[in-house]
């Protein structure tokens, strides 16, 4: 009973995070919402997977984090680019897209329950709201760090859901360096441009 | 010995070696000396067969463990092993030539070695985490530290990992489907998130916008290169797929949709090859068509769907390094690769020119050209199946034979006074030469391709026996 009071909170958690990565525009609050999002995430992962292994995943999240967050850290005085004019770019517009993946979410999860029993009502749910969300946010950016945040969220739903049906140590091995070389990249992503051409390579 | 030894760790961790210790100049050399290697002992020691040399016997096991899951290369992956190496070494040999730097080879290397573990690894399902890993290992290739990244990178990388969650869930929903086959929307389902998958991995249309994007801001040879490895890998991924789930073959729905998804990809990169204005996108758009191709041949309802499926593939390697090495080569000497830019490219470039018509002909079926007799097994099979979609396929082509004469037509369109000269330099004739002399060849003698492409039917258990 206490535990899946803790994984509601958890989804509870999720669904805070991810309104916050997908509204706020300070890398910093966008960084931390992501490492607490880790948490939660490595919450339900647990539900299904032994604790080392979600550990791990918490652990490759929170590098990814820190990669991020360092590779911004020395480029803050970046040049602000307008790319993104197309889209609306109101909080409230954002906040009606997270509402619309929630409700998504909730008329879903009882479905896939039934379909996959087992599975847990808070692991889908949390599962489902990451994926949504993620998805949501490649939507309405084109921005390097957005991008990678909304593809480390989508990842992140995946594997709490893929957790639950597949075990192997092989896969999760290969998921936590899907998840730290999208981190490595989006760093290199970051820093691309602003290094001078190195002549004998250019030649 | 160990096969996934041999061909998935040594040359990763060679190319981890180049990448740190050898000089950029040197690289291509090594790289592509050490894939020639590597494609010679391919053929020449089969996999799993003990062989007698003089007192020494000497065996390489096809297997190895690993976190407890099996990565396996046969006896039958043998030929295919010699191909891939060999094509690799081949984009190796041209990165001097091509004067793409940033570590193409160590990290090329890398790539060829992940994509192949693909092939290998048990689960098969599981090669679409390998293919994602490997997918952004070319970021660095394709964006330069000194290059600001561009939308198209960015497509690519969203593209391709959400590909990856697709291919994963719907492996463990094609389980569950082969438990009850009679479960039509379980089968639906699962058909639906495989196709959605592959459609990301492939690029089918609309999704592989990103492609002419690429062409246009990063370096011709290695998106090439790209266009070359991951199409060809997905596909050998895919076939995996046919092989391993009949009901997906018995399905008509899925194979039309298959068959729908490759149509759409010839015809449309054909039209659209036959509007563009800018050679590095033409090379996109017949890349892409060309892929279409590889889809269609993989939904025939033949014994010889594998026969012709790796037909088109292995001359796809030599059409797309000679046609990138060509567009490296006349980029270093111009703007920009559009039209207005490149009028009477062919007096001052005549072999890269000349290099870059026969790719793409090869390319569009061309008679005498490597990509021939790929298209003519293709036509015979599909003519047999629906004429519709051959009429569909035809005008594709069309389109990029449209696109190959407009560009001969820039390429030539040069003031009368203007001298003939060759500026290509020594590296560059040599393996333009050996490009162009290697799409004759596999057009004119195509059974030199037959000792490759006999056993590979063997590496699927039900396909094409």
């Amino acid at each position: 009973m206490l535990i899946n009071f803790i994984s509601w909170i958890a989804v509870a958690l999720i669904l805070a995070t991810s309104t916050t990565l997908l509204i706020t525009r300070d890398w910093r609050f966008s960084l931390g919402a992501l490492a607490a999002q880790y948490l939660a995430a490595f919450w339900l992962i647990t539900r299904h997977l032994p604790f080392a292994m979600g550990s791990a995943k918490l652990i490759t999240g929170w590098m990814v984090v820190a990669a991020l967050g360092m590779t911004r850290l020395g480029i803050s005085n970046l040049e602000e680019e307008n790319v993104e004019s197309f889209w609306p770019r109101g909080q409230w517009f954002k906040v009606v897209l997270i509402l619309i993946v929630t409700l998504a979410a909730a008329g879903t999860t009882s479905r896939i329950e039934a379909a996959i029993p087992g599975l847990g009502l808070p692991v889908i749910a949390g599962s489902l709201l990451l994926i949504g969300a993620g998805l949501v946010h490649l939507g309405v950016t084109s921005e390097i760090l957005q991008v990678i945040l909304g593809l480390l969220t989508l990842l992140t739903g995946f594997e709490i859901l893929y957790g639950a049906v597949e075990s192997s140590i092989l896969v999760a091995g290969f998921l936590a360096v899907t998840n730290l070389g999208l981190g490595i990249v989006g760093s290199y992503l970051l820093i691309a441009g602003f290094y001078p051409a190195d002549t004998e390579e250019q030649a | 010995m160990n096969a996934p030894i041999i061909w998935i760790l040594i040359p990763f961790l060679m190319g981890i070696l180049i990448f740190l210790f050898l000089p950029e100049r040197h690289s291509p050399l090594a790289g592509g000396t050490f894939a020639t290697i590597l494609a010679i002992v391919a053929l020449v020691f089969p996999i799993d067969v003990a062989l007698l040399l003089g007192s020494i016997s000497l065996k390489i096991s096809s297997s190895i463990q690993f976190f407890g899951r099996s990565f396996v290369l046969n006896t039958a992956d043998g030929p295919l092993l010699a191909v891939i190496y060999g094509l690799a070494a081949l984009w190796f040999f041209g990165t001097h030539a091509s004067g793409t730097a940033n570590r193409f080879v160590s990290i090329g290397l890398m790539i060829v070695s992940l994509l192949t573990a693909s092939i290998a690894v048990e689960p098969f399902l599981f090669a679409a985490v390998l293919i994602e890993i490997a997918a952004m290992l070319t970021i660095p290739l394709l964006v330069p530290p000194y290059q600001k990244p561009g939308k198209g990178v960015v497509r690519f990388l969203i593209y391709q990992t959400l590909a990856m969650p697709f291919i994963l869930f719907s492996g463990w929903m094609l389980a569950g489907v082969e438990a009850s086959p009679g479960d039509l929307g379980a089968t639906t389902q699962a058909g639906a998130m495989l196709g959605m998958g592959f459609a990301f991995l492939f690029g089918v249309f609309p999704l592989y916008n990103w492609i002419p994007m690429l062409m246009e801001e990063s370096s011709p040879y290695v998106t090439g290169f790209l266009l070359w490895a991951l199409p060809t890998f997905t596909a050998i991924f895919a076939l995996g797929f046919l092989d391993q789930y009949t009901w997906i073959r018995n399905t008509p729905q899925l194979i039309s949709t298959i068959q729908l998804a490759g149509v759409m990809m010839v015809a449309s990169g054909g039209f659209f090859a036959a509007v563009q204005r800018h050679i590095g996108r033409i090379m996109g758009y017949t890349a892409i068509a060309e892929v279409g191709l590889v889809i269609i041949a993989m939904s025939l309802p033949s014994s010889e769907l594998v026969s012709i499926t790796f037909m088109l593939l292995i001359p796809r390697g030599l059409e797309l390094a000679v046609w990138a090495l060509a567009l490296s080569i006349l980029k270093r000497r111009v703007y920009s690769l559009r039209f207005s830019e490149l009028q009477g490219i062919a007096r001052s470039h005549p072999l890269a020119a000349a290099a870059l018509i026969l790719a793409h002909l090869s390319m569009t079926g061309f008679p005498l050209l490597a990509g021939f007799p790929s298209r003519i097994a293709l036509w015979q099979e599909l003519a047999g199946q629906s004429l519709l979609i051959s009429f569909w396929a035809f005008l594709g082509l069309l389109g990029l034979l449209i696109a190959a004469i407009r560009t001969l037509a820039v390429f030539v369109m040069a003031k009368e006074q203007v001298p003939w000269q060759i500026n290509e330099d020594w590296p560059q004739v040599i393996m333009l030469g050996i490009g162009i002399i290697g799409l004759f060849v596999l057009g004119m003698f195509p059974q030199i391709l037959h000792p490759f492409i006999r056993n590979l039917p063997a590496l699927f258990e039900h396909l094409g026996q």
